[in-house]
């Protein structure tokens, strides 16, 4: 990976995707006639990434830090509250409408959750032919459905299954039909949020291995939100560390595994299993007392500093600034 | 590491009868479990890791579920031979469960100290002010702060690593011998599962007690469990120490999972190993080896016949025709 994909280099021509100082914030109201707001939930609280053509960005972070929320933000499918997000050089909700059909063409989303996400009175067809119909990309319900054969060849699938319905399916071959989906529109930018946290193991590495066939065919830019470490390691140029809607940590990616600076991050990595009895008994462990903070008053400072191990005054006192420690090694820490 | 017998499991069949048919779910399981010992049961979903253990604990609902054959000795008597009163004495008391999701297993509308209180009060006939007492210790045993103000907070004012420490807690009330714990930090995020693995280890090594731990993550076992039983399609396919199950798997399934996952410590090397095929229908009477359809060592016999579980080195046993080292038959 070269140097160009440095987070501070906004307007590099080989970055699709762009974010800068992203925020979400979810209102939290009272009141039942006459609501009003009485706070917010932070989710994103400014964040700033680029990726590059053909990379795989990870997001990786415990459940509440932002995420997926970062991620649906991303994509447009939630207002922006502050921020932008620019994708093959369109603005994200704020470009005009056709330019916003052309990125909800070329930005598609993989979910998690392999039955909730798939229409269950749907037929295969239907589905995967949705963004098909909607971008008007075929002429005839013929040439759609010869589309839609192609796809279902492309993940895997076979195409005998057009007419079935998606609780005919594994959650693997479910997760196939989601990645149908989004190919369908010949996108060039993926998020795929936990894609394969709801696949058994030995379907795991079927769906990772797809995905990675497909990059390689199609060019396609990922980000990669997870919470599986060791996967985010294997499938992942880059990785990003999120905690509670901030971004604490941006590294490529062994270099994260094999220094990560931010306490957070050395925690995080710390906590995960190894499939290896020996090496796992005699592993230093950083335990981290108590749970995530709520995002809505999240603590001052460093957010992380109430769990912090390493923490110091200043912490609890002065957000910290987001450096350059080593080449292309972001941190956000008062100590490191 | 040579324990006395705490549970002595033979010969299980587990099947649920259904519109469908009938779901084969434990095909003739025989496993033990030592006092003291942390034994690991290992498998994806579907390959009756659950089932096995709930049928042990007399839990599975009978019809539409139904035991077909087995006996389970604990402490040299047969759970499926006493009665329900005694089972249920047997249940909680000696042996305990924790689940997956604390939050359905927790009752939402009682609060945590009547849960736990519940347990002391059935089988140890304690009072109420007791089983407070007793409660709080529990929940400050388990590491949680402030635990009589916590006693009477509700389930959903506690975070998930909290309920699951509250679960832990009610399951330590009767200070059981046989903890059986299914799939416990499966919904919980990596920082809090280590949390909860140092709490059940410490708990383990100062209680004595044993526990059979349910899981699908081979990563998680590989720290905690002294033994460890590979489970696939309702048979147990490989039971070795653990140290044996990492380093030298014989069983061509466990092989293919190890090959499956990546690994947070090392750089990438390679694509990943994935086992083509999805797990068999268990609607089907099982045939052959279960694992022949995906197994890349298959050989005639295999489909055929689907071996027993047998000795192939010390403490080490398979159910393989094929020596995978060398690809023949054994």
């Amino acid at each position: 990976m070269s140097a160009t994909i440095e987070t501070n280099h906004q307007n590099l021509k080989d970055n699709l995707v762009q974010v800068n100082q992203l925020v979400k914030h979810f209102p939290v109201t009272q009141g039942l006639i006459i609501e009003r707001q009485i706070g917010a939930v932070k989710a994103v609280d400014g964040i700033s990434f680029n990726i590059a053509k053909g990379e795989t960005l990870g997001m990786v972070g415990e459940s509440g830090c932002g995420k997926t929320t970062a991620g649906r933000t991303m994509l447009g499918l939630y207002p922006i509250t502050s921020g932008s997000v620019r994708i093959s050089g369109i603005e994200v909700n704020k470009a005009p409408k056709q330019d916003m059909m052309t990125i909800r063409r070329k930005a598609q989303m993989i979910f998690q959750d392999p039955y909730g996400s798939l229409n269950p009175r749907w037929t295969v067809s239907g589905i995967i032919g949705e963004p098909i119909r909607v971008h008007k990309l075929m002429k005839n319900t013929k040439e759609r459905d010869e589309r839609v054969h192609e796809l279902m060849l492309l993940v895997g699938l076979s195409p005998r299954l057009i007419n079935r319905f998606p609780h005919e399916f594994s959650g693997g071959q479910r997760q196939r039909i989601g990645i149908a989906r989004a190919l369908a529109s010949e996108p060039e930018f993926i998020v795929c949020d936990e894609p394969i946290s709801a696949l058994d193991v030995s379907i795991q590495a079927q769906v990772v291995n797809l995905l990675e066939d497909l990059q390689d065919k199609f060019g396609l830019t990922y980000l990669f939100i997870a919470h599986d470490l060791s996967m985010v390691r294997h499938i992942c140029d880059r990785v990003a560390v999120m905690y509670l809607g901030v971004i604490v940590e941006l590294a490529e990616r062994d270099e994260l595994y094999e220094n990560p600076l931010h306490p957070y991050a050395v925690a995080l990595l710390s906590a995960v299993p190894i499939p290896d009895p020996k090496k796992d008994r005699s592993r230093q462990r950083i335990i981290l007392t108590g749970d995530v903070p709520s995002p809505i008053n999240p603590p001052s400072g460093c957010r992380f500093h109430p769990r912090c191990p390493l923490a110091i005054k200043i912490c609890s006192e002065v957000q910290p600034e987001w450096r350059e420690a080593a080449p292309s090694h972001w941190v956000a820490c008062h100590v490191v | 590491m040579e324990h006395n017998p705490l549970l002595e499991v033979t010969d299980l069949r587990t099947r649920f009868h259904i519109a469908e048919g009938t779901v084969y779910a434990v095909n003739g399981v025989s496993f033990r479990a030592g006092e003291g010992e942390t034994l690991a049961v290992v498998g994806e979903s579907g390959c009756g890791k659950s089932v096995t253990m709930m049928s042990v604990m007399r839990l599975i609902p009978i019809p539409p579920g139904e035991i077909a054959s087995g006996q389970a000795l604990f402490r040299q008597r047969d759970l499926f031979k006493i009665t329900e009163n005694e089972m249920e004495h047997v249940r909680g008391k000696e042996m305990a469960m924790i689940f997956q999701d604390p939050m359905t297993a927790l009752n939402p509308v009682l609060t945590i100290g009547r849960q736990i209180g519940e347990a002391l009060r059935v089988h140890l006939g304690m009072n109420d002010q007791q089983a407070q007492d007793r409660a709080t210790d529990l929940l400050a045993q388990v590491g949680i702060p402030d635990p009589a103000r916590r006693l009477t907070e509700y389930p959903h004012q506690f975070s998930g690593g909290m309920r699951q420490r509250a679960m832990i807690a009610m399951s330590l009330a009767c200070a059981p011998s046989l903890l059986i714990a299914d799939e416990p930090t499966t919904a919980l995020d990596v920082t809090i599962q280590a949390q909860i693995i140092e709490l059940v280890k410490r708990l383990r090594d100062e209680l004595g007690m044993a526990i059979i731990w349910i899981t699908h993550d081979l990563g998680v076992v590989a720290g905690l469990a002294e033994r460890v039983n590979v489970m696939y399609s309702g048979f147990i396919v490989e039971e070795a120490v653990v140290d044996d199950i990492y380093e030298n798997p014989l069983h061509p399934y466990t092989l293919a999972l190890l090959e499956a996952l990546p690994r947070v410590d090392r750089r990438r090397d390679r694509r990943l190993h994935s086992i083509p095929g999805a797990p068999p229908n268990l609607l089907v009477a099982p045939h052959g080896c279960p694992f022949a359809p995906r197994c890349e060592r298959v050989i005639e016999r295999c489909k055929v016949e689907n071996p027993t579980l047998e000795l192939v080195a010390p403490h080490h046993k398979i159910a393989c025709w094929v020596d995978v080292t060398t690809g023949k038959p054994r």
